[in-house]
């Protein structure tokens, strides 16, 4: 159990280097034009370059629909993540089939493309009180609402596998103001200490609900605080699908192979306020969203993938019907609201409800029977 | 009764392949307390690991490993010291089972050294049971002797629930000869200490030894008290509780927290509703001041005595004496 850093010898600098995050800014491989660019990234396949686009434009459908479901009342509340399409798809297509990837609240669009019916997905937020879907059946945790405490969980998930002798990575997603919560912290540090095969994807979105990231944080790029840590890091464009894909494949491939954690960090927007409870207006200016607007990641990977002759408007229909088929089943199965089984509520608390919460069950029941229907 | 811990641990990594023990200096010192001493040198360090110096890091990893298929057990060095632990306890290791409609069980336990009489210092002697017990989704435990605290360290391994496992500092060096085995009552049970016919002594941890005491002295004073260890204050056995109270007619409950919003509150409310009809006097409380931690040299004022439980037990209104008592800190002395 050492620490696997890529340079033990040598000195205090030339260790740093090694963790810095490589070039002077973003890593990219498409400009917002749809430019190749060029980089020391391999560019993903065309495969994988279609599969990015695809998941980003059936995401995007499911993204404006919960948030029009919102609106009509039929989710209770939800955190958009428009304009992070580029992260959210490559977080999830990055990861094979036996790693874990760990949400938070704002992640729908990673759940839904790492397979979980996006039904299941929504079901807290339309009121329900369990988390949706059975975490083991796609290695996708809760979505978590405590800011960055499921770094330390993925960490743990990721180590377990390495003192099983399993072949696991953990990916675990953040916010840029979850960087300053002491849990990321510790997570950083005990994956780099125990050399956990993990990967922190900080989506630098900008802000937290009205705090830009200058308040957040007098670090030069929050990539740059892996050096500290001994840990790899990245410094990503968060709009270009195939930059984000690319560099988390390359930081599972590690992590998988025994280099121990990375930590990358993805320039992005926040397109939508916060939630649909908050009013971005009172804190960021409609020309800052205009200039993020036209970095958009599924426009810009669609002008890629055109002019590489890779998509044609046949595709690109068949993208968007996939979407609003995906959308419409989302209306219809929520067009009623859910009813929560009261008696559950007892059931799970412990692996066998007490006699005290028995007897409170027993209460809540009685009360609803004489309940008038 | 840190033996008795220690054996527990080396039993569980035997047997179980899944079990790791993680925290501060638990590895090549074996703890603080000495509780893991050897267990590194005999299982070796991918099994019982010297972690960062982080308390919400330890569990929060902790409930990661789980999720993954281990059984952690985890120390956290001292009471005070896993305050820093705290969210990761109360919002994820006792929620996400019922978070995830019973996928996810956490058989995490988190051991935590507890209480005083140990002459600690501040932040090394509180005893935090309430805030554990208040929260549910874990299951909270506390043994009084080494056969409890090996039979309760195993259970508590083999629970599929997370357990906070409370090890009450000043009895680790008790070495009552016991034998050891994870056999015999469930985790949840209490048991009598010594049977009474007058009066009930609830209490658990560290004071048990206290209430015993002041059930001997009592003998002179004419009073055959009842001792009752509740072992697990989350839940909490009422059936022992209550059949107790319903024999003796009076109660005391006794325990070193501050009585303020503490356990004894709950044991109280839970003898009157259960037994109102068969006690001769309110129930009553010896406990800690509402007072952080006092220093050393005054800690056995703040710690329930043998003398104030005797005082107590004699305001129970044995000649239906009127006046009220000054709960929840334990009588004066007349
Ligand atoms: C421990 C904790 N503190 C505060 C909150 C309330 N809160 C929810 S989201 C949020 C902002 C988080 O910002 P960031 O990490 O950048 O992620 P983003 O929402 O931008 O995706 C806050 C303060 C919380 N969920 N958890």
């Amino acid at each position: 159990m050492t620490p696997s850093s890529p340079a033990l010898d040598g000195s205090v600098q030339e260790r740093a280097a090694a963790f810095l995050p490589p070039g002077d800014g973003p890593q990219a491989l498409v400009d917002p034009t749809g430019s190749p660019l060029p980089s020391p990234l391999a560019m993903p396949a065309d495969d994988d370059l279609l599969a990015l686009h695809r998941a980003m434009v059936v995401g995007r459908r499911f993204d404006t629909q919960a948030s029009a479901l919102t609106r009509q009342g039929r989710l209770a509340v939800y955190p958009s993540s428009r304009g992070q399409e580029a992260c959210q798809v490559a977080a999830a297509l990055a990861l094979r089939p036996q790693d874990w990837l760990f949400p938070t609240y704002r992640d729908s669009v990673a759940i839904v493309t790492r397979g979980v019916p996006p039904v299941e997905v929504l079901t807290l937020l339309r009121g329900d009180w369990h988390c949706g879907y059975d975490p083991y059946e796609h290695r996708v945790a809760p979505q978590c609402t405590p800011l960055a405490t499921n770094t330390l969980h993925a960490v743990g998930l990721a180590h377990a596998a390495r003192l099983q002798g399993e072949d696991r990575v953990a990916l675990v997603l953040l916010g840029d103001g979850a960087t300053s919560e002491g849990d990321t912290h510790e997570a950083l540090n005990f994956a780099a200490v125990w050399g956990a095969p993990v990967v922190f994807l900080v989506q630098n979105n900008g802000y937290a609900i009205s705090v830009p990231l200058a308040k957040q944080t007098a670090a030069p790029s929050l990539a740059h605080k892996g050096v500290g840590y001994g840990m790899r890091s990245r410094l990503v464009d968060g709009n270009d699908a195939a930059a984000v894909h690319a560099v988390l494949t390359e930081a599972v491939a590690g992590a998988a192979g025994g280099d121990g954690p990375t930590l990358v960090e993805a320039l992005t927007y926040r397109v939508e306020a916060h939630t649909n409870a908050d009013d971005a207006g009172r804190y960021r200016d409609p020309a800052e969203v205009e200039a993020w607007l036209a970095k958009d990641p599924v426009s810009r990977s669609e002008a890629h993938l055109r002019s590489r002759g890779l998509l044609d408007d046949a595709l690109a229909e068949r993208f968007a019907r996939e979407g609003e088929e995906l959308a419409a089943g989302v209306r219809a199965a929520l067009e009623h609201d859910v009813a929560p089984d009261p008696r559950e509520l007892f059931e799970h608390v412990y692996a066998q409800p007490t006699a005290a919460l028995l007897e409170q069950r027993d209460l809540l029941l009685a009360e609803l029977e004489e309940e008038p229907a | 009764m840190a033996g008795a811990l220690n054996a527990a641990l080396a039993d569980a990594l035997e047997q179980d392949p899944r079990v790791v023990v993680l925290g501060e200096d638990v590895g090549t010192l074996g703890g603080v307390f000495r509780v893991t001493d050897g267990l590194a040198a005999r299982f070796g360090d991918r099994r019982v690991v010297d972690t960062p110096l982080a308390e919400s890091g330890i569990v929060g990893t902790a409930i990661g490993m789980a999720m993954g298929g281990l059984v952690p057990v985890v120390e956290m060095q001292f009471d005070a010291f896993a305050y820093p632990a705290f969210e990761q306890v109360t919002s994820h290791l006792a929620k996400l089972r019922n978070r995830t409609r019973g996928a996810v069980a956490l058989p995490v336990v988190v051991r935590v050294p507890y209480g005083g009489g140990i002459g600690g210092v501040e932040h090394h002697c509180d005893s935090s049971e309430a805030y554990y017990a208040h929260t549910p989704g874990l299951r909270v435990v506390t043994p009084a002797t080494p056969a409890d605290a090996y039979r309760m360290m195993r259970q508590a391994i083999a629970c599929p629930d997370p357990v906070v496992l409370l090890e009450p500092k000043r009895r680790y060096w008790s070495k009552e000869a016991a034998e050891l085995t994870a056999d015999g009552p469930a985790l949840d049970e209490a048991v009598v200490r010594r049977p009474g016919r007058d009066v009930t002594l609830v209490t658990y941890g560290g004071t048990v030894a206290t209430a015993l005491e002041a059930a001997d002295a009592a003998v002179e004073e004419g009073w055959d008290v009842e001792v009752v260890d509740l072992r697990s204050l989350s839940p909490i056995d009422d059936a022992t509780l209550t059949a107790s109270v319903r024999r003796t007619g009076r109660a005391v409950v006794v325990h070193e927290a501050p009585g303020s919003g503490g356990l004894g509150a709950e044991v109280a409310q839970r003898i009157t509703e259960r037994c109102f009809h068969h006690l001769e006097a309110p129930v009553l409380r010896v406990t800690g001041f509402d007072i952080p931690y006092p220093p050393p040299k005054l800690e056995q004022h703040h710690l329930p005595s043998v003398d104030r439980i005797l005082d107590t037990v004699a305001r129970l209104q044995w000649d239906d004496q009127p006046e009220p008592c000054p709960a929840p800190y334990g009588a004066r002395r007349a």
